[in-house]
């Protein structure tokens, strides 16, 4: 799929974040600095700014999720934005109305951008295709495609403890067939130039011809993770398995789950992540979880400051007026 | 593009002279970026300040945001100290509009609410928008709505006078 064009507008400002793939690198370096400047408005006394006072965001879950939701609802509301979370899966659509018309209705209500999250592949590309010019839609997560925000606040929980994308050697651990985060995470690394992205996993959970991304497959936990300055262990989605891709989940912790030996087999200064939230002994032990390497935690509070950055920047070229160029400060 | 002849170590001088008058021995120095923080940067030192020097972005608090834009590359604030019941010197380099000024006092009072702010400005330039005014001024100009001053830094510091075309 390709909707590297409907994300840019006329200048090549962000106008809809829908996925990494097709996106320069300077776009992304964009993100990852502002998100640097927005990162500081969570330790202030008053812990917002007023840059997008008196726009309106819906949060558009067709899917259940905690953190993605709640990241965004706080990121919108420390940039002064009203936000509002709609449980799809239990209103409208239940009743029998087409997304279309749901969309529609919102828009009647002068919403200025939408997030959405949907099981279907697509989903947020489409909307962004159908909705009125005046709205912004950002991808939480569609199905199996995209989670491009949640693989920007990786690149910046990455950059923050190994800046140099070019000496890295990035392990994905686990059940890449049904990550969304996987796939955006290949596309943003490859984009930043990482040295070399490798996916460890079990046959039945490596989707065919992922090598063309030009990533290394592995299927054994040792050779994979030998020497490597990343690992991001990826949970395992059963809610989305439909047939037996696994023996038994003790089976999958013994061969897949990240435990302290094998952490040791990376390099000394690797740094564990995890997009959350964690089955603890099922694709990851609670020692290595807790453990100093682990900055799942950070990758949350980094979640907040990589959303702000992409709702002020979608909204910046909503605006239809080109930014000047130079060093805007007129007094 | 004109370099304007105007005597910057002297006008710090002697703004730092009259700051002394009126602030007490521990207030805070607040620079606005990029070019007030340089301003406060050579105050801050001539006037031998103990407490850390703050300085301000403004990009989020501008009126204008939708005008002008993100600068991705900009340094966050950085208010180092508790300014809650502090005196406060907040310093630009040009006082124009007032609407900077304006964008600054609103972050500050996010950070906490100070005992009083006092506003010192290298150069003020007229052509006020708002009721903005300076307590310490280093040197008043008039100028045209469609001329500029600018100053660059932050080593050496030097102004120029630009004419929007």
């Amino acid at each position: 799929m390709n909707d590297s064009n409907i994300q840019l507008d006329d200048n090549g400002h962000l106008k809809h974040f829908l996925t990494i793939e097709g996106l320069e690198r300077s776009l992304l370096l964009n993100i990852l600095e502002t998100a640097e400047t927005f990162s500081g408005v969570g330790a202030r006394a008053v812990k917002k700014v007023p840059i997008l006072r008196g726009k309106t965001v819906a949060n558009l879950f067709f899917e259940p999720s905690t953190r993605t939701r709640t990241t965004f609802e706080l990121a919108a509301k420390r940039l002064s934005a009203d936000i509002l979370s709609l449980n799809i899966s239990n209103s409208a659509t239940k009743k029998g109305e087409s997304l279309l018309d749901t969309l529609h209705t919102l828009e009647a209500m002068h919403c200025d951008m939408f997030i959405v999250r949907h099981a279907n592949s697509g989903a947020a590309h489409f909307i962004a295709s159908h909705v009125a010019p005046n709205i912004s839609v950002i991808n939480g997560g569609d199905g199996r495609h995209a989670h491009p925000t949640q693989a920007m606040l990786d690149m910046f929980t990455i950059r923050k403890h190994k800046p140099d994308f070019s000496k890295l050697r990035v392990a994905i651990v686990g059940d890449i067939l049904h990550s969304r985060v996987a796939r955006s995470e290949i596309h943003a690394l490859s984009i930043l130039g990482a040295s070399e992205i490798r996916v460890i996993g079990p046959r039945t959970l490596i989707p065919w011809h992922i090598e063309t991304m030009g990533v290394h497959i592995f299927h054994d936990m040792n050779a994979g993770l030998k020497d490597v300055d990343v690992i991001v262990v990826l949970r395992l989605q059963q809610e989305r398995m439909r047939s037996a891709l696994l023996p038994s989940e003790s089976e999958y912790f013994r061969l897949y789950g990240l435990t302290e030996e094998k952490l040791a087999l990376a390099k000394p200064d690797a740094i564990v992540m995890h997009p959350g939230p964690i089955n603890r002994g099922i694709e990851i032990d609670s020692r290595v979880a807790d453990s100093r390497q682990s900055v799942i935690l950070q990758q949350v509070s980094h979640g907040i400051a990589i959303r702000m950055a992409v709702m002020a920047m979608t909204m910046q070229s909503q605006s239809g007026i080109q930014p000047e160029g130079g060093h805007a400060d007129p007094d | 593009m004109k370099k304007l002849d105007i005597d910057i170590d002297a006008c710090l001088a002697a703004m730092s002279g009259e700051l002394r008058e009126v602030v007490g021995p521990d207030a805070i120095m607040i620079g606005i970026h990029s070019g007030g923080f340089w301003i406060a940067e050579r105050l801050h030192e001539l006037m031998g300040i103990e407490t850390l020097l703050g300085q301000l972005n403004i990009t989020f608090y501008r009126d204008d945001f939708s005008r002008i834009g993100l600068h991705p590359r900009v340094k966050p604030s950085n208010l180092p100290l508790e300014i809650e019941d502090r005196e406060i010197i907040l310093v630009d380099d040009v006082l124009h509009t007032g609407r900077t000024v304006r964008a600054a006092l609103n972050e500050i009072f996010d950070y906490g609410r100070p005992k009083r702010v006092i506003l010192a400005v290298l150069i003020d330039r007229g052509g006020r928008e708002l009721p903005v005014a300076a307590d310490v001024t280093g040197k008043r100009l008039s100028l045209k709505p469609d001329e500029h001053v600018k100053l660059s830094g932050p080593e050496p510091l030097a102004l120029e006078l630009k004419t929007a075309e």
